[in-house]
């Protein structure tokens, strides 16, 4: 890819991408960098991926093999797309893409839970009025933070439960609810935190690219899985919770901290963190994922089901690639926020 | 997937030539509806084939429809009842569109029926979604079937029965709602049956809603 357009200066085209804040490039140099290592080791995985496969007499474990090349296939869409919406002049295109993925995981989300006829007005207007409106005050902006942050708390979980009660259906009322309200903030509220990291303005003493940081978020948490996998397999030996994941161990996770640690650290030149502060934030991340990834197992395992994605045909699971990441989120802005931001 | 195209003749086919409704509606409520097809030891054929399904929803003809492959989507028409889908121009146009196979339900006569209706014109080469238990249902179980498939199978025996489980559909949009919720439903298509020589009607009805029975575990 020839970086020097990109690394010469702003030409016309490049004008398009400066962000409203502190007019820096969305695409700035840091950002690039990273996509392109990105893209380009999932292009090479994939084709090694593809080639293995190939082979039928490899010393590979097939099974592992085809999971290993599906989640690169999937990392490969997701960047690709990421990077698609970021080329996109303006921020909506992400704030878009993001809202769309909330609006299909609370479907998958919604569809897994029982529901009664008293839920289903309730539900019509979570998805048709509450998720937009969510990711329509994110993409107003940074001024609209308050709204944002408030709406789903203050005025949504309050409506789900009143509007059920004036269906007048009794029967596991607040269990409904609940998983309603559940519902509502892991994938609309929780999501919504992850294109609102490319509002994010007013920094402290930062002139980076808030795309970079998103992906930056992006990449920390999907690694943090694949780190927890690898290092439950290598040195796993206490199970952290039997009956919901056999696989999840207490080893694993330590592994998987510190792996998460080194990756943050290296990655601390596309964030406004140092590289210890980018470490740390990197292990929180982790944290939350693991976090979000046993709860949704705990889910999955109450109804039943091994995974969203077998849940209807064809559909490719998108809550399964999103639980780490919307259960960071929240977490990772706001500190964020708090910390590198004047507010 | 090679499913060999078999056209109906010109003059069996009454379809207006530019069809932007049926398919458009088609495809607005499989988004709506998240519907995906599930073929479980079956295989989409353009062979001619009757789709029993249970009724759950408003849209069920429409989106098992709309999930088969173009190919086969061609040649199999709904059937729907002629005194609902003859009011008004606008239903008309859709009942046209989508070359439904319209029955009068308010004037049975024993020497023209129904079943003799479908059967002349199927011809050889349509293929039917019929809903035998009549009504729409909304609560979890099958009802009884009504008798129109057993007479279908038994004047035609060559016919494949397909059963067709509509999963979740009746979350989409449930009876007495208008507003949609979009759930995410699955079509699932299973294995076919075919009449038995001298079976009773009982024994057919009650083979074929354990078959439709069997698909939802599945």
């Amino acid at each position: 890819m020839d970086l020097a357009p990109f690394l010469a200066g702003s030409g016309p085209f490049l004008a398009d991408l400066e962000a409203t804040s502190g007019g820096v490039r969305k695409l700035n140099t840091p950002t690039i960098i990273l996509l392109s290592v990105v893209l380009g080791s999932l292009a090479i995985a994939f084709a090694v991926g593809h080639i293995l496969r190939r082979q039928p007499d490899s010393s590979v474990n097939p099974a592992v093999l085809a999971s290993f090349h599906r989640r690169v296939r999937a990392w490969w869409l997701m960047s690709a797309t990421l990077l698609a919406a970021f080329i996109i002049p303006g921020k909506w295109a992400t704030t878009t893409l993001f809202g769309l993925l909330g609006f299909w995981a609370l479907r998958e989300f919604i569809t897994l839970t029982p529901t009664r006829l008293g839920d289903h007005r309730a539900l019509f207007w979570v998805f048709f009025l509450i998720t937009p409106l969510q990711f329509v005050l994110v993409g107003l902006g940074s001024q609209f933070y308050f709204f944002y942050s408030i709406m789903i708390p203050v005025f949504a979980l309050p409506f789900i439960p009143a509007r059920i009660a004036l269906a007048g259906d009794h029967k596991r009322f607040l269990e409904r609810t609940a998983k309603i309200q559940a519902a509502v903030l892991v994938c609309v509220y929780s999501l919504s935190f992850v294109p609102a990291l490319l509002y994010l303005d007013d920094w402290i003493d930062w002139k980076g690219s808030t795309a970079g940081l998103l992906f930056y978020f992006v990449v920390i948490a999907q690694l943090s899985e694949v780190f927890q996998m690898v290092w439950d397999h290598l040195i796993g030996q206490r199970v952290a919770a039997e009956d919901i994941s056999a696989s999840k161990t207490w080893e694993g996770l330590g592994g998987n901290l510190a792996c998460s640690a080194i990756a943050g650290a290296a990655l601390f030149w596309v964030t406004p963190f140092d590289f210890w502060q980018s470490a740390l934030m990197a292990v929180v991340i982790a944290l939350m994922g693991f976090g979000g990834s046993l709860t949704m197992s705990a889910i999955k395992r109450d109804r039943g089901v091994t995974d969203y994605g077998t849940l209807v045909e064809g559909h490719p699971g998108v809550l399964d690639r999103m639980d780490t990441i919307c259960f960071a989120a929240p977490v990772f802005y706001q500190l964020t926020r708090i910390l590198f931001t004047e507010i | 997937m090679d499913i060999p195209l078999r056209l109906p003749q010109a003059e069996e086919r009454p379809r207006p030539r530019f069809n932007l409704l049926a398919p458009g509606l088609a495809t607005l409520a499989r988004i709506l509806s998240g519907a995906s097809a599930k073929w479980i030891d079956c295989q989409p054929d353009t062979c001619q084939r009757v789709y029993f399904a249970n009724h759950t929803s408003h849209v069920d003809a429409l989106v098992i429809w709309a999930l088969l492959p173009r190919e086969v989507r061609l040649i199999t028409r709904a059937v729907a009842a002629k005194d609902y889908w003859t009011k008004g121009p606008l239903r008309r146009a859709v009942a046209r569109s989508f070359n439904t196979l319209l029955i009068d339900r308010t004037k049975i006569k024993v020497h023209r029926s129904p079943v003799d209706q479908m059967i002349r014109e199927i011809g050889q080469t349509y293929s039917l979604i019929v809903f035998p238990e009549g009504t729409r249902n909304s609560s979890g179980e099958i009802q009884p079937f009504k008798s129109g498939l057993y007479y279908l199978a038994k004047k035609r025996p060559d016919l494949e029965l397909i059963p067709v489980y509509m999963e979740n559909f009746n979350r989409v949009l449930p009876r007495g709602e208008f507003l949609p919720v979009p759930f995410l439903s699955c079509a699932k298509f299973g294995p076919p049956l075919w009449f038995e020589r001298k079976e009773r009607k009982e024994d057919f009805s009650r083979r074929a809603r354990e078959a439709l029975i069997k698909l939802k575990g599945m």
